[in-house]
């Protein structure tokens, strides 16, 4: 369906090339956006900041199409449209990076451009076509990429590339990017944020959404800031500064810092001797790795997310064995022989809180009681003999939430009505509740908000304090730096390098991500 | 947020959704008994008092309500674990024939009080061992659950065709079925107990199989809502990666679950076999295992949704004998598109007013909790 145009000329000069006027958007008794006024100048790059759950996600679905406004009015320069379908974003020269890519992995990147716009029964004058046009585009933005590489070969920059060539392939002058860095090393990052300089010197505008405020001041031209679906602020990058900016994410001062206080480690706890994990389908996910942490010691790992730390966080868990090599905690040894199970190593004093809480660490549908004893669920506390006595287990869960602070409190929600942070909350509480001994964590903060951020770091901080050796995963270079007393950086299976506390050096860190190991001194 | 359609609060989901499937099956059955030529209000007024009136005919639909409340469960209780046990019809069959291989063995020997418990737990038995092999093929090997208990179904009828005109067969005779089995392994008749209990009633199929069956539908409630083996299975039917995560053993909990499965369905059997033919005859199963799917699913894999679903079937089945009775042109096969429509608007199409009743009813509850679904 085409979108309807009409010629309602806004202001004197020249017209935003993006606007929102008074956009509202609810979903059933959530409104999710309030009122929304947006102006977008061409030629700029734009972020939007707010907290998980601030409605940005929402906002980008209805000026691409996947959402309709309930109330308030779109223009693009200056004219009212509508948007019902991506198709009409998209024949507005509205373009979108999602958050996760829509790539055919086994398609090339040729094949994966032309993707809706193949034209004609054959393919050969469509392919020819896409690939001059991906060649120009290419010298234009200095976006190089091998057009005939499958996909699935790519890294993940190059393949958030492929996803931009392809937006602007179809045209588009405005480029919507959800979340873009959230995968990438901080090289990739800044190779992104280049292209993203020469498209707007090119006239192209850029909207990104994104959580990390250091990006917004190194890249956007303007910043808006989103709060409990409003729009709370509009600034000028350069007059702001990103203690204004999360004041105003959150509403008061948050303290982005963590203080550490010191740590004294104790005995080694946990120790990873030449492990390797190769994977069902024959990749080598862990190549030999070696490490110990000691009791009250957080040892962070650092890396782009896929280069060997789930399949590590998945044997530490014992929900998979090793290939070889072994790993000896809580008076347990694993290897590829001795698998001990998830349910031992949690009697043995283990908790792991998984990088994932939607596949692996709550059940959406269990109520927030069911929730906060999984994997606990065999303990005589829960009820007697074979039975699970929900009194007992909602007392249990209350006590927790008061604790830690869990909102709404209420044991008999199902966890999927909780929001990001309180979701997050859940599984934390449960899995420190028992005091491990020995703490896996994995992407504790990814989707919470930020007074949760803080105050999960804080409990990590105290349960290491109390003597737990804690391994902390994240892809949040930020957090592993902020939390950790030593951190060890994986890259394709390896380990990198490890840097103790007082040598944390984003740069140096950055580089050992992207793979450039040090020399070995 | 919760996406674009608002969730269903559960007691529509319960009661109203179901209501309202009912409600357009019948609406469109009404129509065709019109196009025939017949009053709709009158034929349903005949079902319904065909059903649950007219003389002893509440005995008789109580006794089929028996049967569907059995496969409902089998198909519920799988379902818990997202498995689809297709197969209750096999499971029933082979309930049987454990059931009558038992009361030969020991019907003889022993007391009705510890022959019949017994006999009852081998229709459990031979139900569960029919289900062990496509829960264990599931389990280990990835084989769809739904494949392998169609096939099994198809084995069990061949294997009972194969016994019942041979090795089974009562000596002397010519029809496929077996000699009488043992009076201490028959399930009482209803009549019995009334009669026990100062009642007078006919005689009708109704066997203190329903009273087994209604405390069937507490153990399911019991098992699934309240046990640590029940939270297991619906945890991986839920979640099999978090349940891995938690320790639990997932491909032990489908075997476990199949094996319960398969003894619910194995039970009808004793309705049927124990309490009703007092021998096995060919196909007792007569389709109530595929009616089952459409019982769990009408009934929300809840014990009293399962039961009502039981009840309507039941009803449906023996009134729709009794709307075959009086209509000259009403057919045994028109009745049995009445009970097709039923099964369509309340198995297959049980979603389809979802949405657009989850839109209704927070339209009309919008404002008042605009506040606590936040945060």
């Amino acid at each position: 369906m085409a979108a309807t145009k009409n010629t309602k000329r806004s202001g004197a000069s020249a017209p935003f090339g993006l606007e929102l006027r008074s956009v509202s958007k609810s979903f059933g008794p959530i409104q999710a956006n309030q009122n929304i006024d947006l102006a977008v100048e061409r030629g700029t790059i734009h972020g939007i900041v707010g907290e998980n759950g601030a409605g940005k996600s929402t906002l980008m679905n209805i000026l691409y199409g996947m959402h309709r406004a309930d109330e308030g009015e779109m223009l693009i320069d200056g004219a009212v449209t509508q948007i019902k379908s991506s198709a009409d974003a998209i024949a507005l020269g509205i373009g979108m990076v999602h958050q996760h890519f829509m790539l055919v992995p086994r398609f090339t990147v040729v094949e994966n451009v032309m993707l809706g716009s193949e034209g004609g029964v054959l393919l050969k004058e469509g392919r020819a076509h896409t690939l001059d046009t991906l060649q120009s585009l290419s010298d234009t933005y200095g976006m190089h990429v091998d057009p005939n590489a499958l996909v699935g070969d790519l890294n993940v920059g190059n393949r958030q590339r492929v996803e931009i060539l392809k937006a602007l392939k179809h045209g588009a002058d405005i480029l919507i990017l959800d979340e873009p860095t959230g995968v990438l090393t901080p090289q990739e990052t800044e190779q992104l944020f280049e292209i993203l300089r020469s498209l707007r010197a090119d006239g192209k505008t850029v909207l990104m959404i994104t959580h990390k405020l250091e990006e917004i001041m190194s890249v956007t031209d303007n910043v808006s800031i989103m709060r409990r679906g409003e729009m709370v602020g509009h600034r000028k990058t350069s007059a702001t500064s990103t203690q204004e900016l999360a004041e105003l994410m959150v509403g008061r001062s948050v303290l982005l810092e963590v203080d550490r206080g010191t740590s004294s480690p104790g005995d080694t706890a946990l120790s990873v001797e030449n492990l390797t994990a190769v994977s069902s389908t024959g990749v080598t996910e862990i190549d030999g790795i070696s490490f110990d942490v000691r009791a009250g010691e957080i040892l962070g790992i650092a890396g782009v997310s896929g280069n060997g730390q789930t399949p590590l966080m998945e044997i530490l868990g014992g929900m998979r064995a090793p290939t070889s090599g072994r790993v000896r905690m809580l008076g347990h040894q694993i290897d590829k022989d001795h698998l001990v199970g998830p349910e031992d190593l949690r009697d043995s004093g283990l908790g792991h809180i998984p990088e994932d809480r939607h596949h692996h660490g709550l059940i959406l549908d269990f109520l927030a009681q069911e929730n906060m004893i999984f994997g606990y669920h065999h303990d005589p506390q829960t009820g007697s003999g074979i039975l699970i006595n929900p009194k007992t287990i909602a007392d249990h869960t209350q006590g927790l939430m008061d604790h830690f602070d869990i909102r709404p409190p209420n044991p008999e929600l199902p966890a999927r009505n909780f929001s990001g942070g309180n979701q997050q909350k859940i599984v934390i509480a449960r899995e420190m509740h028992p005091n491990p001994k020995v703490l896996i964590v994995g992407q504790p903060t990814r989707g919470v908000d930020v007074g949760a951020i803080e105050f999960i770091h804080k409990q990590l901080i105290a349960l290491r304090d109390q003597g737990c050796a804690i391994v902390l995963v994240s892809v949040e270079l930020d957090e592993v730096m902020s939390l950790s007393d030593r951190i060890i950086v994986m890259n394709d299976g390896h380990i990198v390098g490890e840097l103790a506390n007082a040598e944390f050096d984003e740069n140096r860190i950055g580089l050992m991500m992207a793979g450039i190991a040090e020399d070995a001194a | 947020m919760s996406g674009p359609t608002p969730d269903l609060p559960r007691w529509a989901d319960l009661y109203l959704l179901p209501a309202i499937n009912l409600i357009m099956a019948l609406i469109v059955s009404g129509i065709v008994i019109a196009l025939i030529g017949e009053n709709p209000f009158e034929a349903l007024g005949v079902m319904i008092n065909g059903a649950f009136f007219f003389g002893d005919s509440l005995g008789y639909t109580l006794y089929y309500t028996t049967n569907f409340i059995f496969t409902g469960l089998a198909v519920a209780t799988a379902f818990n674990a997202l498995l689809f046990n297709i197969g209750g019809e096999g499971q029933a069959y082979i309930g049987g024939l454990f059931a009558a291989l038992a009361a030969f063995a020991i019907g003889p020997i022993f007391p009705w009080f510890i022959a019949l418990p017994l006999v009852v737990a081998a229709a459990a038995l031979g139900g569960a061992a029919w289900a062990f092999i496509p829960g264990l093929l599931q389990a280990k090997r990835d084989s769809h659950i739904v494949i392998t208990t169609i096939m099994f179904n198809f084995l069990a009828a061949s294997l009972m065709v194969s016994l019942l005109s041979g090795s089974l067969m009562q000596p002397g005779q010519q029809s496929p079925q077996t000699a009488p089995l043992p009076d201490a392994a028959l399930m009482p008749s209803g009549t019995w107990l009334f009669g026990w209990l100062g009642i007078d009633a006919d005689r009708t199929p109704l066997n203190l199989s329903f009273l087994v069956a209604l405390g069937c539908l507490y153990l399911y409630w019991l098992l699934i809502w309240r046990t640590r083996l029940g939270y297991e299975i619906r945890a991986v039917g839920k979640n099999p990666d978090a349940a891995k995560y938690a320790g639990i053993n997932v491909p032990r909990i489908i075997i476990i679950t199949m094996l319960i499965s398969g003894a619910f369905a194995g039970m009808m059997a004793v309705n049927e076999i124990l309490g009703v033919h007092e021998k096995v005859i060919l196909n007792f199963t007569a389709g109530y295992g595929f009616t089952g799917i459409a019982v769990a699913l009408m009934g929300r894999n809840h014990p009293v949704g399962i039961f009502l679903a039981s009840l309507l079937f039941g009803a449906l089945f023996q009134g729709g004998l009794e709307l075959d009775f009086e209509f000259q042109v009403i057919t045994r096969e028109m009745v049995l598109l009445i009970q097709g429509l039923i099964i369509l608007f309340s198995g297959a199409l049980a979603y389809m007013m979802q949405k657009p009743l989850a839109r209704a009813i927070h339209a009309i509850m919008r404002k008042p909790s605009l506040e606590d679904t936040h945060g």
